[in-house]
């Protein structure tokens, strides 16, 4: 038997692609750039042009990019005005910002959460280790609805937690918990924690204890110790996990419409009503854009300290 | 002064474990650690006086590591106590110990300067930023890194690094400095200059040092003194000439430098000389060795390079025995053989190369090996 590498015909097929510019090199980089193409460019460059256009009552429901004239002259319709109206009306720009603080919040809570759970299990013994990262995930394997949904049994007026407060005889009212901003907090921090836990506990297991015993062994009490030493090791961690929560939290649908009440204003749901209930397609692009840049600017400006400290 | 009392004063005050009425600056007294039902330190007990090098030698597991973390109070001894200056050290923690450690891994803090480094156990104690980078500047200046104070720790080479451990470790003027391994990660030639920095830092500052080794070569030079440890036990204490020169045991003969070890029973005994009566190399003339009794089990342990090589039989060699060169190995300064005794045993032979020899003793020649009686150790386990 040949093997692959003696194969005449496997050379000579390589040698062709190479005369023409294709090598495994080329081929390997290909799949993430197709991947990146198709999925992201293209969407993006889609949703960008019809947020210049114009709503109107058609199929599709927004003006044409180019039109001929009976003159037969082309001219490029695009318009800014969309994004003048985002700027103009407030409920754009509150939705935006009662995003923003939403998901924000939601990050510091599942990071203090997160944190002590991470250190915990990485300081735990090796077999421990992997069962505890197991709980971790655990709730993936069951459906990300049916989770939201349980809360809704938890936090109901009649739900788990009211009863259980009333029986042990803490408060004689229900407590108003669904329908609130506290509902989408602990929705979204209960969601997301694993993706906090699983950066940090990954960046956690790879501090060497001697740096630990050698600031103990300097003086250091364990407080300072973990101030000083293990809090910035950690860092790269904190920020990973925090865009991890904070990324999808800006843009979240389900669980401020699930558990959230009237008054919960996020840009999901802006998205969606302008989608589906008023069928305003450019301004519903526009409102996304938006959003996409204010999640990549600070992408962007983190990446960029972060290259600028590794080169110190 | 006193000229004939001279010797003795200098003696009692650079070696103090020579004087009895001295007062040790460590004492270990019965310490044990066990680890579930791994008993890691055995009963060690042990004294280190002030201004002392002392070298822990033993090899891997033998628990001498395990003892310097108790010391440096990362680990809690399971019995026994550990006194510092005459201080319980049971129930203070490492952060209050007047003790610091030279980490094997060096433990260098990657996200601090070297300078900051350095100063990090000064600004723990309290010390104004001011005072703290001063006394870590001059420290650098010590260990010649003074022009390195700002790179990271992962711009520096090992052996820069060791000695940014060192300056870490010393800064705060600790009673006692701990060290696992100090030289291990090092290359041979730097590891030997190294060696001699680390005496003359200590001898500079006085401070008392304990370094846990694996290789005898360092711990040969560097100590003043060197405990050898077995299974979690010292087996022998002593300054670095007794402990080649007068192992007390087989572990320790053949542990240090290389040895050949023959068993036998204790034989005739006049005042000047004893038999030694071995199946291998037949009656061994030693130096007389109290203690023993007639048909007592005993070995005899000779230092290759106690023994020497010739074509004709030393008509006046208190021990000679005959054999074929099995193997030779040139060393530059000194050639090893291997030869084979009537029995079918390897004595290890080590010649040193004084003269360029004309025509050395080579492949399978007959050979007579002798020694004298100083040159055999007498063992008794």
């Amino acid at each position: 038997m040949n093997r692959l590498s003696d194969n005449a015909l496997w050379r000579a097929t390589a040698r062709g692609f190479a005369a023409i510019g294709i090598t495994g090199r080329t081929l390997v980089i290909a799949i993430p750039m197709l991947w990146f193409l198709v999925f992201f460019l293209v969407p993006f460059l889609v949703l960008g042009r019809i947020s210049l256009a114009e709503a109107i009552i058609a199929r599709p429901p927004y003006t044409p990019l180019f039109e001929r004239a009976a003159d037969g002259t082309l001219s490029i319709i695009a318009s800014l005005e969309n994004y003048w109206f985002l700027w103009q009306d407030t409920l754009y720009r509150n939705a935006y910002l009662s995003s923003i603080r939403i998901a924000a919040i939601s990050t510091i809570c599942a990071l203090f959460i997160g944190y002590p759970i991470a250190y915990f299990i990485a300081r735990s013994p090796e077999p421990r280790r992997t069962f505890l990262l197991l709980m971790v995930v655990l709730p993936f394997w069951t459906s990300f609805l049916l989770r939201v949904y349980a809360w809704m049994g938890f936090l109901r007026r009649e739900g788990v937690i009211n009863n259980m407060l009333i029986w042990l005889g803490v408060i004689d009212q229900p407590l108003v918990m669904m329908q609130t901003d506290l509902a989408v907090y602990i929705g979204i921090v209960y969601t997301y924690l694993p993706f906090m836990i699983l950066p940090l506990y990954a960046n956690l297991t790879k501090l060497d204890g001697a740096l630990l015993e050698a600031a103990n062994d300097l003086g250091a009490s364990p407080v300072v110790t973990f101030f000083t030493v293990t809090l910035p090791l950690s860092l790269p961690g904190i920020v990973a996990g925090s865009m991890l929560v904070f990324i999808p939290a800006i843009g979240e649908y389900v669980i401020p419409a699930l558990l959230g009440g009237p008054d919960t204003l996020m840009i999901g749901r802006v998205l969606w009503d302008e989608f589906f209930s008023s069928r305003d397609w450019p301004v519903a692009s526009a409102v996304a854009i938006v959003m996409l840049v204010l999640v990549v600017a600070p992408i962007m400006w983190l990446q960029s300290t972060q290259d600028r400290r590794e080169l110190d | 002064m006193n000229r004939t009392a001279a010797p003795d004063a200098i003696a009692a005050d650079t070696k103090p474990w020579r004087d009895p009425g001295a007062e040790p600056f460590i004492g270990i007294r019965n310490i044990t650690k066990r680890f579930d039902d791994f008993t890691a330190v055995d009963d060690v007990s042990l004294d280190i006086y002030r201004g002392e090098l002392f070298c822990l030698l033993g090899g891997s597991g033998c628990g001498k590591s395990t003892l310097l973390r108790m010391l440096a109070g990362f680990e809690t001894p399971s019995a026994g106590q550990i006194l510092i200056d005459g201080q319980d050290m049971a129930r203070v923690p490492p952060d209050r110990r007047p003790t610091n450690m030279m980490f094997q891994s060096y433990a260098l803090f990657p996200h601090m300067s070297v300078e900051k480094n350095v100063a990090y156990g000064l600004l723990r104690e309290g010390k104004s930023r001011a005072e703290a980078h001063a006394r870590a500047g001059e420290m650098l200046k010590l260990v010649k890194l003074e022009s390195l104070a700002r790179r990271k720790p992962h711009q520096l080479s090992g052996g820069q690094r060791q000695r940014v451990a060192l300056a870490r470790a010393l800064v705060k003027q600790p009673k006692l400095l701990l060290l696992d391994e100090p030289l291990g990660a090092l290359d041979k030639k730097l590891r030997e200059e190294t060696q001699f920095e680390l005496i003359r830092i200590q001898e500079t500052l006085g401070v008392t040092f304990i370094v846990v080794t694996h290789d005898q070569d360092e711990a040969m030079t560097l100590a003043t003194r060197i405990g050898v440890m077995n299974e979690g036990a010292i087996v022998q204490v002593g300054e670095p000439r007794e402990i080649y020169e007068e192992p007390n045991s087989r572990f320790v003969a053949d542990f240090i430098g290389s040895v050949n070890l023959f068993e036998g029973r204790a034989g005739m005994a006049a005042p000047d000389m004893m038999r030694i009566d071995t199946e291998v190399l037949g009656p061994v003339n030693a130096r007389p060795r109290p203690g023993l009794t007639q048909g007592q089990t005993v070995w005899v342990a000779i230092r290759p390079e106690r023994i020497g090589l010739s074509r004709e039989k030393p008509a006046d060699a208190a021990n000679a025995v005959p054999g074929v060169v099995e193997e030779v190995a040139y060393r530059g300064h000194m050639s090893s053989y291997r030869v084979r005794l009537a029995g079918g045993q390897m004595l290890r032979v080590t010649q040193s190369n004084l003269t360029r020899d004309v025509d050395p003793i080579s492949w399978d020649e007959p050979v007579w090996a002798s020694f004298t009686p100083a040159a055999v150790r007498v063992l008794t386990e």
